[in-house]
């Protein structure tokens, strides 16, 4: 018998997902595979969490849309989800906090800790400390992000370095790379990431597939195909609702996006 | 009155060994581009899978490929599969594949014409529309083919650049130009060789899909759905078909020289 204890883990995206292509249900794909490879893990969900329209990124169409497309996009997959509860919140959620929300939400009920706003959980409990997170029973609850999301822990007032720490250091983050990045190199140029490196799992893509959702809404505004760059069912649905236009791109355009609004001037600790 | 534009077909020869997205990728982007030329109207694509003949290694049964093929493109609506190629008893010139469906399409349009033009009395009525074009759609490596000795011969590729041409879709970057550049005969007809950037770089190639299968790793998102259930009913794709053909002599290079076959 196998002396391994086989983890078993929630794979939780964050982002945009403006619109969402078949490089980001790859990416679920291929983290599973090589978490899985290890003979260490197993796993058991995946779920796209689109941010809300809070977060005031340039381009960024209504919450709903991006929903919907999502939903249409893993109707074909037996194990990605998607989550709506980051796109409700009335103010943009920091990624640590969806991830602390998500995770709270796979535990076992009666360990819920008692500051995450879901009404089902009555009983309060005093939070346990974050070392004892990850014996409470249910699955981890690791990040999937592509390497630019890594490097931009390096934008000044983007993160909260509270926030990475608690990332890399409580949950656990699956990078996929991407030609011209070299995740590897960053994490050793980081104190705080080379300090939980084991805690990050680096996975090298070789079929190149960067399909940008930037491409796609360009793409999409010159009347040229995205066909099979997106599920066929989400390509449809935008051009029944007629989405992603000039105009649409112009959304946010004179607006600060949400992190550095809230964390310009404000000291990371 | 403006000039009509030339109804246009696209050839795709090539393995699809398997079919991948980025494989339809190229007719879409070809089709958009030929039409923002404002010359060509593009009426058809046609995915010519190679038989088993050409004696690549890891070929696997060209009756798989065509079925792969047509599963994918189910959901097209001007984009088929044609086996002809594929039913030849050995490997064909891709200037041949060409003749045959430059054939077949020009009789399909007369019955056609013939069909929907005459006048009350009778007489065919003579169509403003011109002739339909047939051009052969490829990405960057296909061009790098021509460099290679033995591959092709000269007549053939004077044919397929001069009486043809070719819709070339490639990532950004210098090399489709050149390739055409380095070649004599392309370069005197580089202006029948249409290039297509693809700014995204999509570069699912059928070797690594291949890889990822026989490693028991995902390739959805890569492929068709129905093109993977395909594959995992009839157990393709393993150690054992990457070795069909191993230490064979692809077909072109073995094959003599032809004299070219009239029409």
């Amino acid at each position: 018998m196998d002396g391994h204890k086989i983890t078993k883990v929630v794979l939780l995206a964050c982002g945009s997902f403006n619109p969402v292509t078949n490089m980001h249900l790859r990416m679920f794909e291929l983290a599973r595979d090589h978490l899985e490879d290890t003979g260490l893990y197993r796993v058991v969900k995946g779920i796209i969490s689109p941010v809300g329209d809070a977060y005031k990124k340039k381009g960024l169409i209504e919450a709903c849309h991006r929903l919907e497309m999502a939903r249409l996009s893993t109707e074909n997959s037996d194990w990605i989800t998607v989550d709506s509860w980051e796109s409700l919140q009335p103010e943009w959620v920091e990624t640590a906090k969806v991830v602390r929300h998500h995770y709270d939400q796979l535990q076992p009920a009666e360990q819920t800790d008692d500051d995450v706003d879901t009404v089902k959980y009555a009983k309060k409990r005093r939070a346990e400390k974050p070392s004892h997170r990850t014996k409470r029973g249910g699955p981890h609850l690791m990040l999937l992000c592509g390497a630019d999301v890594l490097e931009s822990f390096g934008v000044p007032n983007l993160w909260k370095q509270d926030d990475i720490a608690a990332i890399v250091g409580r949950y656990g983050l699956v990078c996929i790379t991407r030609s011209g990045s070299d995740p590897h190199k960053f994490i050793h140029g980081s104190d705080m990431l080379w300090k939980y490196r084991k805690n990050i799992h680096v996975v090298h893509e070789w079929v190149t597939n960067e399909i940008s959702a930037t491409h796609v809404r360009q793409s999409l505004r010159r009347g040229r195909s995205v066909r099979y760059l997106l599920p066929d069912a989400v390509v449809r649905y935008i051009q029944e609702q007629g989405l992603y236009t000039a105009e649409s791109e112009q959304k946010n355009a004179d607006v600060i996006l949400a992190p550095l609004q809230r964390y310009s001037g404000a000291s990371t600790s | 009155m403006a000039t009509s534009r030339v109804p246009l077909v696209l050839l795709a020869c090539g393995s699809f060994n398997p079919i991948t997205n980025q494989h339809m990728r190229l007719f879409e982007l070809a089709r958009d581009h030929m039409h923002s030329t404002g010359q060509y109207q593009v009426v058809g694509g046609v995915v010519s899978p190679v038989s088993d003949g050409y004696g690549k290694q890891g070929l696997v049964l060209a009756k798989h490929r065509v079925a792969m093929a047509k599963l994918a493109l189910r959901s097209s609506n001007w984009v088929t599969v044609d086996d002809w190629e594929s039913r030849q008893p050995d490997w064909t010139e891709t200037a041949v594949t060409m003749r045959y469906h430059y054939g077949r399409i020009l009789k399909e349009c007369k019955q056609f014409t013939a069909a929907h033009n005459d006048d009350s009395s009778g007489n065919a009525v003579p169509l403003s529309t011109p002739s339909p074009q047939l051009k052969l759609l490829c990405g960057a490596d296909f061009l790098e083919s021509f460099k290679i000795p033995g591959l092709w011969q000269e007549d053939h590729v004077e044919e397929v650049a001069g009486r043809f041409g070719l819709v070339c879709v490639s990532r950004g970057g210098l090399e489709p130009e050149r390739a055409v550049h380095e070649s004599d005969t392309l370069s005197a007809h580089r202006r029948n060789v249409f290039h297509v950037r693809e700014w995204v770089s999509n570069e699912t190639s059928a070797t690594e899909v291949r890889r990822a299968l026989r490693r028991d790793l995902s390739v959805k998102y890569l492929i068709p759905d129905s093109v993977i259930e395909y594959i995992h009913q009839h157990n393709l794709y393993t150690r054992d078909s990457e070795s069909i053909n191993e230490g064979a002599v692809l077909r072109p290079l073995a094959k003599q020289p032809v004299k070219s076959l009239d029409d």
